[in-house]
């Protein structure tokens, strides 16, 4: 308790935060609500609400304040309004919906399911391949001082670019010649990813000090030998460290990925939740997304602890 | 046939210079180590003109380096209000409202441990989370222009910021802080004296990664609504446009924006920690 006791009272806190906050931004909606609806309101029109205080309006119409927490579109939809979206797009519509389990055999394109399905299965292809390229290219600096020298310096460079701005043009080029789909979302994944990869594994592979280096030359150790059984394994602490951001860059680059293209997706879903301001469904995206990169970064975590243990580390 | 050839050659040509230069005579002078990626960079330029030109690779794919350059100068006045739009005001105030509050609420951390042990756990749980997915709702709060672009930039750097900066807070040793103690330092003090200048790393540490996020931020904010005006919008319309040389100029200019912003915070931090090893040559 003396641990999650202050996470709680934080959390709690944010809740009635958030609450409160959905008073003011939601209250010209419910005013207008009320009014279409035949109820008295202060002021009376909408010209004269835009130009008011969105605090005084509160003040003046308190019988209205229930309402702010149950706006069909609000600007600030309150948690209950999230967590029903949440039910309902991600159960409720995946099981009953029209195109649902029950009545079509396959997850609905309507509900949340088979679009974090789509931004999970480009982030993690994308991450592999990411990962994979960033490895092989730590291993080629560590070994050849000109790749060092001549890659190095455009990695770290490459790191201070904005490099989603790229997004929508490898996805438009993909597309000219023909890829289309998972694998241009995937690359941006990739790139995202790579360079974390990169840079950890420069500093793992180069984690074992000069003595054992110096102990492996007295075993007469070829190079691929010293790579696999000290470099490798030294590594391993950095490879995971450096593999939870690059998972959690994954899922940005999945996510702005999607943005160019209306192949669906929890980037897709954002975009279209923002054109039809549908503010309930880009928050329940939003908190999908999150979970999303929880659940990856817990799972490398789990990975870090199951190789460490296997390896004998302390865990 | 004759360009792939020209291609190798001067790609064997350009790689043994490097090795030479790499790891020859002259591999220790600070000249050869500027000149080796430098070359490098040049070579992947020179092969992917002759790559565009010789396959005759439509424009709508890959434009030629040279094109792309024509295209950059010819429209530096739309470039440079887009630099404006997005970088000056979108980006640079989302970055010092979101690293000013940081830093502050870190110093507030460090305080109390209620708020340690409290909201810690919950920031680093928000810094690897997707925040750039806030993006629809704070553009939809703050509106098309570069307020909302500095707000998603404000929450992108706040996390990554309070993280770095507590940690960097608590890197005095114990004997450190007992000394500060020995000699009646209060809180404050003990804080402005030691812990700050010793965190001062971390806080740049954290200050360079949010360089980044802060563009990353500026430029997808753009996506989901703008003015006329920005990087994001000009990527974007372009590549509605197929005019690929203007996405590649537009990249160019957030790639120079950057490195340029990244460069100034390094020179920075040279100034202010020279006294840490990584800065010492």
């Amino acid at each position: 308790m003396s641990r999650y006791g202050p996470i709680f009272v934080l959390v709690a806190g944010l809740f009635a935060l958030w609450y409160a906050a959905a008073v003011p931004m939601n209250i010209r909606e419910a005013l207008s609500t009320a009014e279409r609806d035949g109820v008295a309101v202060q002021p009376g029109t909408a010209i004269e609400r835009r130009d008011a205080n969105a605090l005084g309006l509160v003040l003046a119409n308190p019988a209205q304040i229930p309402d702010v927490w149950a706006q069909e579109r609000p600007r600030l939809p309150a948690p209950h309004q999230v967590a029903g979206e949440l039910w309902q797009s991600v159960v409720m519509e995946e099981i009953e919906g029209r195109r649902g389990l029950v009545k079509s055999g396959s997850l609905s394109n309507r509900g949340l399911l088979l679009h974090a399905w789509i931004t999970l299965s480009a982030t993690a292809l994308g991450f592999a391949i990411g990962t994979v390229a960033g490895v092989l290219l730590a291993v080629g600096i560590v070994h050849s001082r000109t790749m060092e020298r001549s890659v190095m310096p455009w990695a770290i460079v490459s790191q201070t670019v904005p490099i989603v701005a790229l997004a929508p043009m490898i996805v438009v080029v993909l597309y000219s010649v023909g890829l289309q789909g998972l694998l241009p979302k995937a690359i941006i994944s990739a790139y995202l990813s790579f360079f974390p990869v990169v840079v950890g594994m420069v500093k793992g592979l180069r984690a074992p000090d000069a003595m054992q280096t110096d102990q492996m030359r007295t075993w007469d150790a070829s190079g691929w030998q010293v790579l696999t059984r000290l470099r490798l394994p030294a590594s391993m602490p950095y490879l995971f460290a450096s593999l939870k951001i690059a998972v959690a860059a994954a899922l940005v680059g999945a996510i702005v990925g999607e943005l160019p293209v209306q192949g669906g997706g929890l980037g897709a879903r954002m975009l279209a939740g923002s054109y039809y301001g549908q503010t309930a469904q880009i928050w329940a995206a939003l908190l999908l997304a999150a979970a999303l990169a929880a659940i990856l970064v817990a799972a490398i975590g789990g990975a870090q602890r199951l190789a460490l243990r296997r390896m004998g580390g302390a865990a | 046939m004759s360009a792939a050839i020209l291609a190798l050659a001067l790609w064997i040509g350009l790689w043994a210079l490097n090795v030479w230069l790499a790891t020859g005579p002259l591999s220790n002078r600070i000249w050869a180590r500027m000149a080796v990626p430098l070359l490098f960079g040049i070579t992947i330029l020179i092969l992917w003109e002759i790559a565009v030109r010789a396959l005759q690779v439509p424009l709508v794919i890959l434009p030629p380096p040279s094109q792309i350059g024509a295209r950059f100068a010819a429209s530096l006045p739309v470039l440079w209000g887009d630099f404006v739009q997005t970088i000056l005001r979108g980006a640079l105030s989302g970055y010092a409202i979101g690293c000013g509050a940081a830093f502050l609420t870190a110093i507030a951390v460090d305080r109390f441990v209620f708020l340690q042990r409290g909201l810690l756990p919950l920031a680093s749980f928000m810094a690897a989370l997707p925040i750039v997915g806030t993006a629809p709702i704070l553009v939809m709060w703050f509106g098309f222009d570069w307020q909302s672009k500095a707000a998603v930039v404000v929450v992108m750097v706040f996390f990554p910021m309070l993280v770095n900066t507590v940690a960097g807070l608590a890197e005095t040793s114990a004997m450190q802080r007992d000394l500060m103690k020995s000699w009646g330092a209060s809180y404050w003090s003990g804080l402005v004296k030691l812990r700050l200048p010793a965190a001062m790393p971390f806080i740049f540490n954290g200050l360079k990664i949010c360089t980044t996020l802060a563009l990353i931020g500026a430029i997808v904010a753009e996506f989901f609504g703008s003015p006329t005006l920005g990087l994001g919008f000009r990527i974007t319309t372009s590549v509605g446009q197929l005019a690929l040389d203007m996405v590649w100029a537009a990249i160019l200019v957030a790639a120079l924006a950057g490195t340029g912003f990244y460069g100034l915070v390094a020179l920075i931090e040279r100034g202010v920690t020279f006294w840490h090893p990584s800065q010492r040559n």
